[in-house]
């Protein structure tokens, strides 16, 4: 947005609306006691934004190590304690807080016109146990680390993994109770603080994709806190659930760990989608295609997460007949994930297309999106998660969805909302550079993976045979390019929180309410309760086809 | 009931912030199920596999000491509800007293559960403990699931008699019409009486011949 003033085409009646939330107080002590959803959001944003770099450096040191077949940088050990630490930060610590807990947490109410969420101390309480958890982590990998996985498979975690293993689950059960209380917030916010007018079928996607989203936590978060008890029980005072010699069945870990941890791939994901519907809709200034599709495929995806535990399982020994059912319902999980895309694609037909930052973002989101569901239906299928179980395809495939999934969806949305969360306009050249950067840096790190996983490489090896170091290498020199594409973006939006150009209420001529109050907002977020009169996505260019009136 | 005392931040009517209070509890509640869900889940996978091995382990429980506890534990929450009726109908002393006499229920309750795991603990039958012994694998992970299950619902128990003596001392509380913080409180008495009303034909009545 450097050579054009940027274009304001609904131009807001609460401009001059007193000091912004940034600006409501200075001191630190107004940061760390504040209950404004916008500050705690901006809290989170440095704490996960801390705990991906944590993640990274573990990655790194992963991707170093595996230049060579031998695996020269690190131990056996080591290693085991890198991919351990990279997964359990990675996974508690930035995909399933990322979206939700800042951006969520920031737009929530802006976008159906709330001064806060519906417990504003308990939404401050929720940051801190999610900062004493990140604590216990990091003293996790000062203590050396924990070999076991970030899926801490017993027997191996609770009776001969070595290391902090109690402490790491200490760790995860408590940012359990951040996740649950986020949850519970926003399902209560959403049905309790919608402005006057505000229905449920004006309710935009980003908010239906979060309710969803908080419903998964709320009934999952517990299932995994009590199988985490149930190992450190075990591992601690010796009351066997899961040690065969205890009387217990390892399989049963592996059941009620997947129960949760499914699901809480959706967690990661459903955030993420309900971002690229806002942006896709926004670039094209166009309304959605099939609103009520998006809206409740969010909700299918959620309910349907929830019964497809057992594709993990199907080389566990778990009956057969189990097995089919599983993958029959994985199978099931795709149809709203393609409802979604089909829905963004019809949207983009025949738009107003503009080629901004937030949309190559959201461009991106889809075809990884895309590529990692399609394996996710061939790792859904019996016969052929045989072959790729436990090798670098599922690798591939799960970062494909997760990390090209979620942490693209983290850009765009952080390109989309900066304005809006900091009242600045940064480098759009720079920012469609960094989104290039991205997308083709994570394809030649993680493409070759698919490549090997197929040929038999297995998942969490320190070494490998020689036939697959081309591909190893590959991968490593994509990262370091993945890492320039995650970097950049550091240094324009940081240089913009200080050189930017000043933004408007709505940079981007967006229909959304959070857009009708000043960037940055003020403290509570409107000047008088706005009332609704129409859809989130009144743009001028409606689908012919599209029979929906939001 | 109209005035709009106790309005907080984000709210602008009283009534939409007592639904949300309500609300909120519910959704933390169901929550709350979940976490026992698993242990439920793990109990009903043992006894569908092992349903006879299942049976003959529950026997070993105390099933006149669950059974007292069941009637204590329902006499409770019968306290706990009263409490409620009370608030709305303005009776303070009463929302106290019976406030009080739900957590002394609740006291009764732990008192009973200790003196069975003392009993069960000089049979040898706790876990993790020298003079453990047990006749098979399945009656072994019984008694562990047993202990776990009891233990987390002992545990939230104890939170349970905290927040109802809590409310007993606060004085906003009882004499609050709306009944936000006693009707909650009585809410999650309930959940922990609905668990065990679950856990006693889970646990003790399977072993009844």
């Amino acid at each position: 947005m450097n050579a054009e003033p940027p274009k304001d085409r609904f131009q807001s009646p609460q401009e001059d609306s007193g000091p912004s939330y940034l600006r409501a107080g200075h001191t630190l002590r107004s940061w760390l006691l504040t209950t404004d959803h916008k500050r705690i959001a901006i809290l989170y944003l440095f704490a996960i934004s801390f705990f991906f770099l944590v993640g990274a450096i573990a990655a790194a040191l992963i991707r170093l190590d595996l230049l060579t077949p031998a695996g020269d940088l690190l131990t056996n050990d080591g290693y085991n304690r890198a991919f351990s630490l990279h997964g359990i930060i990675m996974v508690w610590f930035f995909l399933i807080p990322s979206i939700p807990n800042t951006f969520g947490n920031f737009l929530i109410p802006l976008m159906i016109g709330a001064r806060d969420l519906a417990f504003p101390r308990l939404n401050l309480l929720s940051w801190y146990i999610y900062v004493v958890a990140g604590l216990v982590t990091l003293y996790v990998v000062l203590g050396g680390g924990v070999d076991t996985g970030w899926t801490f498979y017993t027997p191996l975690s609770s009776v001969y993994a070595n290391g902090a293993v109690v402490a790491a689950i200490l760790a995860v059960f408590i940012s359990g109770f951040s996740s649950i209380l986020t949850g519970l917030n926003f399902i209560v916010t959403i049905h309790k603080l919608r402005a006057p007018g505000m229905t449920w079928g004006r309710l935009p996607l980003f908010c239906w994709s979060h309710y969803a989203t908080s419903i998964i936590f709320v009934l999952a978060t517990p299932v995994l806190a009590i199988t985490l008890l149930l190992v450190a029980a075990e591992r601690l005072i010796g009351i066997g659930v899961f040690d065969p010699d205890l009387g217990g069945d390892p399989l049963l870990f592996q059941h009620l760990f997947w129960f949760y941890s499914h699901p809480a791939v959706y967690i990661m994901v459903l955030p993420a989608l309900g971002v690229i519907s806002e942006l896709i809709t926004c670039a094209a200034h166009k309304r959605i295609f099939g609103y009520w599709f998006v809206a409740y495929a969010s909700i299918a995806i959620a309910v349907i997460g929830f019964f497809v535990w057992g594709h993990h399982m199907f080389v566990s020994g778990q009956s057969f007949y189990a097995s089919a059912v599983f993958s029959f319902l994985s199978i099931a999980v795709a149809v709203p994930s393609a409802i979604k895309v089909y829905n963004w694609t019809a949207t983009l037909y025949k738009g107003d297309v503009e080629l901004s930052a937030p949309l190559l973002y959201a461009l991106g989101f889809i075809g990884l999106f895309v590529a990692g569901g399609l394996t996710g239906l061939m790792v859904a299928m019996l016969a052929i998660d045989v072959h790729v179980h436990d090798t670098y395809f599922v690798v591939a495939h799960f970062h494909y969805i997760m990390v090209g999934g979620t942490v693209t969806a983290f850009f765009g949305a952080m390109h989309y909302w900066w304005p809006k969360i900091t009242g600045r306009m940064y480098n759009e050249n720079l920012a469609r550079a960094s989104a290039i950067i991205i997308l083709v840096g994570f394809n030649i790190t993680f493409f070759p993976l698919f490549v090997m996983g197929y040929e038999g490489m297995p998942r969490r090896y320190h070494v490998y045979p020689e036939q697959f170091q081309v591909l190893q290498v590959i991968a490593s020199s994509g990262s370091a390019l993945l890492a320039l594409g995650y970097l950049l973006p550091v240094f324009y939006l940081g240089w913009s929180l200080f050189r930017g150009e000043r933004a408007t209420a709505n940079p981007w001529g967006a229909t959304g309410l959070e857009w009708t109050t000043s960037s940055p907002p003020p403290k509570h977020n409107f000047v008088e309760q706005p009332v609704v009169v129409r859809g989130p996505y009144d743009y001028p260019l409606a689908h012919p086809a599209s029979r929906d009136n939001g | 009931m109209a005035d709009s005392a106790g309005l907080k931040e984000p709210f602008h009517q009283i009534g939409r912030q007592h639904e949300a209070d309500r609300f909120g509890m519910l959704v933390f509640l169901a929550s709350e199920l979940m976490l026992f869900g698993g242990i439920f889940a793990a109990a009903m996978a043992l006894r569908i596999r092992d349903g006879a091995d299942y049976v003959a382990a529950a026997g070993h429980l105390k099933l006149w000491l669950g059974t007292a506890n069941t009637a204590i534990l329902l006499t409770s929450s019968l306290f706990a509800a009263l409490a409620v009726e009370a608030t709305r109908a303005g009776q303070a002393r009463w929302t106290g007293r019976a406030l009080v006499a739900a957590a002394v229920l609740g006291l009764a309750f732990l008192g009973v559960k200790g003196f069975e795991y003392a009993a069960e603990y000089s049979e040898g039958l706790m876990p993790a403990t020298a003079i453990a012994h047990f006749d098979g694998r399945i009656e072994q992970l019984f008694m562990d699931l047993y202990y776990l299950a009891t233990g987390l619902h002992a545990l939230h128990v104890s939170l349970g008699i905290l927040l109802l003596a809590g409310a007993a001392w606060s004085r906003r509380a009882r004499e609050d019409r709306a009944a936000v913080l006693v009707g909650n409180v009585a809410l999650y008495w309930h959940l922990v009486d609905v668990v065990w009303i679950f856990l006693y034909p889970t646990l003790y009545l399977a072993g009844v011949k």
